[in-house]
């Protein structure tokens, strides 16, 4: 694999894995607009623990992991009183709070940046993606997935049936978190260098759009939302700034004429030929036996 | 002085939130329109008001290109919908304005040889006065128009409920491209403003002011046109105040920390009476 196509799949990978984090707040119905601060957090406390306490990079990316999903647990309680847009401001006072302490802490290179000696390739980066990936998928086919969407269809009604609304938002949230810490893990252990200027805003923004983009409906949309916009504009070959304007006029239409983004449940089921050819409570009504007339 | 910049973008940002509940991300780019357009018009040789003239046409030309493919498509779409399609705008601007002016830092001819008042001692820059003066004249304008006119009340009704407006014969498809045009008048003009006291612009100027902008808002109190000018002046004030206690590295941590504190304790700002359409 050449230099540069393996450049590009670790990219994709790692933006894959970032797409999750960003899914699975906003398939609980948040907008987390901090998840670059969180990926950051990732980036830097694995950096730290494989270069001064020599852990394996594997470990070290698990921690990342840990650390963002525990930091995103003890601020998910205040910040996730908030709500709507009020919820995805805090989130994203959030995470430039998180990268200018991270441009003043001395002891990780400060805003010089932060070398990073351990080295991982393309194969276990996809690997940990995969991994990422399906246990997402897995936890959308238990109950954790149908309450999740409930909450993010409405709050109020989900409460009603039981559902406690609060510990799967702050659950989604945290996850989400961990997810875009192993993220950042994977980025610095592969690029060898990290800087806290990369995780800005723009990186959190770029994020969501990957998931707004593939849809939040299904667990397959924001795989595909970050495969096309990591992958089309490197097809299009344009340059650096064309592909930008290119990638905003594209998310203008789509988000005109597919609000949904790109992959919808109910189109997915159809594709795949799952789809009940009436709706649920149709068919049950057809299997009851008929009311005797007169 | 960065205080009353904030404030006129905070005003741009709360027009918008208060009346079409709509977080409009593309007003960074109106600002670097307005700031851009202002030094590219002064280097072809316009006069000074001219130039000023076209920074805030285009400011608010592009405000209504937002307008069409936002808010006008996607209402009643999730909320997050528009917010994401302005955020693109924001990414558009930005690279359209490098591709034509060049992504290097530009710097803008001084207006006046020497601009400088001396007073007791004191050094007032004269465009730095005439900022501030047009800007709360601005201000104060807007708000006697939301309190006093037609078109006023027409927002209020649409900042109360858009579809009992629409019953009411209020024509939304009239007046909701105002809101857009205004706020491109005050987000181009604070890009004017700084372009003309800093004599320094370039395609990503937007996004630091723009933030601060946004913070500015809600330190105020969104949707509040008096509450967003305090939150600017408030936002400006934490800057100088914790460059002077701290350094100049610790501003970004002081202003969102300010932010955030604000959103857990008291998540409607400082001075949140009502929405700017309810109560002017």
């Amino acid at each position: 694999m050449s230099g540069y196509l393996e450049g590009i799949m670790v990219l994709l990978a790692v933006n894959v894995v970032f797409a999750y984090g960003g899914f699975l707040p906003l398939a609980a119905g948040q907008l987390n607009l901090g998840l670059a601060g969180f990926a950051a957090i990732g980036a830097y406390s694995s950096a730290y623990l494989s270069n001064v306490f020599k852990l394996p990079p594997l470990l070290a990316i698990a921690f990342a992991g840990i650390a963002a999903g525990t930091v995103a647990l003890i601020v998910a309680v205040p910040v996730l009183r908030t709500r709507g847009i009020y919820l995805a401001l805090a989130t994203f006072a959030l995470g430039q709070i998180v990268q200018a302490i991270i441009l003043n802490l001395e002891i990780v290179g400060g805003a010089a940046g932060y070398p990073v000696a351990a080295f991982i390739r393309f194969p276990t980066i996809a690997a940990t993606a995969v991994v990422v990936v399906a246990l997402v998928w897995l936890l959308f086919a238990t109950r954790f997935g149908i309450a999740v969407t409930a909450v993010h269809d409405d709050e109020r009604v989900a409460d009603l049936m039981g559902i406690d609304v609060r510990a799967f938002q702050v659950a989604a949230f945290a996850l989400g978190s961990a997810i875009a810490g192993v993220g950042g893990g994977l980025y610095a252990h592969h690029f060898s260098f990290i800087e806290a200027q990369y995780f800005n805003i723009s990186l959190s923004i770029t994020i969501v759009l990957y998931v707004l983009l593939g849809g939040t409906q299904t667990v397959i949309g924001p795989l595909l939302g970050a495969a096309v916009f990591t992958l089309l504009p490197e097809l299009l070959r344009a340059s650096a700034n064309w592909r930008y304007v290119a990638f905003a006029a594209a998310l203008i239409v789509l988000m005109a004429l597919r609000p949904e983004g790109l992959v919808t449940g109910a189109q997915l089921r159809r594709l795949l030929g799952l789809a009940r050819a009436q709706p649920r409570h149709a068919a049950i009504a057809a299997a009851l036996p008929k009311e005797p007339s007169g | 002085m960065l205080g009353s910049i904030y404030a006129m973008v905070a005003v741009a940002l709360t027009l918008s939130i208060g009346v079409l509940r709509f977080l409009n991300f593309s007003i960074p780019g109106l600002f670097m329109i307005g700031g851009m357009t202002a030094w590219a018009s002064l280097r072809a040789g316009l006069p000074w008001p001219l130039a000023i003239v076209a920074a805030l046409g285009a400011g608010a030309l592009a405000s209504l290109v937002v307008e069409r493919f936002t808010w006008r498509w996607m209402r009643g779409a999730q909320d997050f919908v528009p917010l994401v399609s302005s955020m693109a705008f924001l990414l558009l601007f930005e690279h359209l304005a490098v591709i034509y002016w060049g992504s290097e830092l530009r710097t803008v001819p001084p207006l006046f040889a020497n601009a400088d008042w001396r007073i007791a001692g004191l050094v007032i820059s004269v465009p730095q006065l005439a900022g501030l003066a047009a800007s709360i004249a601005l201000i104060w304008a807007l708000t006697l128009v939301l309190a006093r006119t037609r078109l006023g009340r027409g927002l209020r009704t649409i900042a109360e409920d858009s579809d009992t407006a629409l019953l009411l014969g209020v024509e939304i498809n009239r007046i909701v491209p105002v809101v857009f045009l205004i706020s491109g008048l005050f987000a181009a003009l604070a890009g004017v403003i700084f372009a003309l006291n800093y004599r320094q612009v370039q395609p990503f100027m937007g996004e630091m002011v723009g933030l601060k902008g946004i913070s500015a808002m809600i330190v105020g109190g969104m949707g509040s046109v008096w509450g967003s000018i305090a939150g600017g002046l408030i936002i400006g004030l934490v800057e100088v105040m914790s460059i002077g206690y701290f350094g100049a590295d610790f501003v970004d941590i002081a202003v969102y920390g300010l932010l955030l504190l604000i959103l857990f304790i008291r998540p409607t700002g400082l001075f949140a009476a009502a929405f700017a359409g309810q109560r002017a």
